[in-house]
């Protein structure tokens, strides 16, 4: 196989602004969100993801603004999750430049939802998105962004959700998210072990030599969002630390 | 020469915007529109497609897209398929035991990859022939593809005087289509749009073809 390793710089977003938190709480300002899609864009981003981590209508709009003014300058595949309920809430973030799009609690409170989007923009345009959590040694998935904990053990949900067309899987661990100590690995691993579908680490990140470990593990992508954002790592950085581990990059 | 006009044929493809901007930026004047007339008028045609072929080919339908592309071949008029726009320019597409017509422009089936992880997603590396106009410069570059079906045969055979068509492939398992050029309908199975300064540089010789 040649396709390279994605590197994916992740921007949450709520009312237009990127921000910020450890383990999803205490939301801070990170900046602009099409201007930091556009650094990354230069400095050999292979895909952008946006987090749509508001719940209100103005915040939607907003959103919206923001993948448009992104698509305009940024020439390589956007995703877009956060708030997505309805295959039309999938036609009209397309209409406004985003190529794929993250379903999570929707999904989990509807699986039905799952095929609807499938059918009708194609498995390649549906991530789903895992919050994932450890608890009673095994995975369950959280919902609302990791604050309410289910019942629902992810690596059943992953497969179920890629039988009903998920075409990739975002996997976030909560308990890693925002720790900085480095990947979920065996998070990582069961889930590869499970699916045909390329699989996107996520949650941990903190230094460069996190990323190969990942990919060792069986992720196709590597996504991170603060390390980025703080200037402590640029997408070239990591690049050249996973080509210095024998793994293919862009 | 003045800036060429490229018409993005609307029939409701998911995300033409960003395909409209990035052909702006190789230099077109770009216009999204099913209009026959405007179709006709334009100095390209360009195709988009995404989701299942199928579904692509119905959406088709709706702006009787099919012949909108026959009647620019038929006078020698540039077309660019790009993804499922491509797939549909074959005779088959072979889905999950679906069996689809396609528009039937080359002969052949497109068929299911066979690959440890699909869909083929991401920046892969493609063959290309001598001659190619389309890849001249691109040849060492990564393009994005996003795909689990694609042409894995070519069986066009074209006698001289035409020439025969330029063909790039690419492997993800499987050896399949990355491109073709042949005359005015070229097409890949990437999406150059998506696929950075190559992509839209790719756009930009598509462009000085017209």
């Amino acid at each position: 196989m040649t396709v390279a390793t994605r590197v994916i710089p992740c921007l949450d977003v709520a009312a237009g602004r990127v921000v910020k938190g450890v383990n999803f709480l205490n939301l801070r300002d990170a900046g602009d969100p099409v201007e930091l899609a556009r650094k990354y864009y230069e400095q050999g981003a292979d895909e952008i993801t946006f987090l749509d981590v508001t719940a209100t209508v103005d915040g939607r709009a907003t959103m919206y603004d923001v993948v448009r003014a992104t698509a305009e300058q940024v020439f390589i595949p956007l995703t877009v999750g956060g708030g997505v309920r309805s295959a039309d809430d999938v036609a009209r973030l397309q209409a406004h430049g985003a190529d794929k799009v993250g379903v999570n609690s929707a999904a989990i409170a509807r699986p039905a939802l799952l095929g609807e989007i499938a059918d009708r923009f194609g498995a390649q345009a549906l991530v789903l998105s895992l919050d994932v959590k450890r608890s009673g040694g095994r995975f369950v998935m959280t919902t609302h962004g990791g604050r309410t904990e289910t019942d629902l053990d992810a690596l059943d949900w992953a497969r179920e959700a890629i039988e009903r067309g998920a075409g990739e899987l975002l996997v976030n661990s909560i308990d890693a998210d925002g720790t900085k100590q480095g990947f979920d690995l065996e998070l990582i691993s069961a889930m590869r072990e499970l699916s045909q579908v390329p699989v996107i680490a996520s949650g941990g990140a903190g230094a460069v030599d996190h990323f190969a470990p990942a990919i060792t593990a069986g992720a196709d992508a590597v996504l991170a969002a603060s390390v980025f954002h703080n200037g402590e790592l640029t997408v070239g950085d990591v690049k050249q630390a996973l080509r210095a581990e024998g793994i293919l990059v862009r | 020469m003045a800036s060429p006009t490229v018409v993005v044929l609307d029939y409701g493809s998911g995300n033409v915007h960003s395909a409209a901007k990035a052909l702006e930026l190789a230099g077109a004047r770009v216009e999204l529109t099913a209009d026959r007339d405007r179709v006709d008028a334009a100095d390209g045609l360009l195709v988009p497609g995404v989701g299942a072929f199928s579904a692509v080919m119905d959406a088709l339908a709706t702006v009787r897209g099919g012949a909108l592309i026959e009647r620019r071949l038929t006078g020698s008029r540039p077309v660019l398929g790009i993804c499922v726009g491509m797939q549909v320019l074959f005779e088959h597409g072979v889905e999950r035991g679906n069996d689809t017509p396609g528009l039937g422009e080359w002969p052949g089936s497109v068929t299911e990859l066979e690959a440890p992880v699909l869909p083929h997603m991401g920046w892969n590396t493609v063959e290309t022939p001598k001659d190619t106009r389309l890849f001249a410069g691109l040849e060492d570059e990564r393009f994005y593809f996003v795909h689990s079906f694609a042409a894995q045969t070519w069986e066009l055979d074209v006698q001289p005087p035409f020439p025969a068509p330029l063909l790039t492939w690419a492997e993800h398992g499987s050896r399949f289509l990355a491109a073709v050029e042949n005359g005015p309908l070229t097409a890949t199975q990437f999406h150059p749009e998506k696929s950075g300064e190559p992509g839209i540089r790719l756009l930009k010789n598509w462009l000085a073809t017209l």
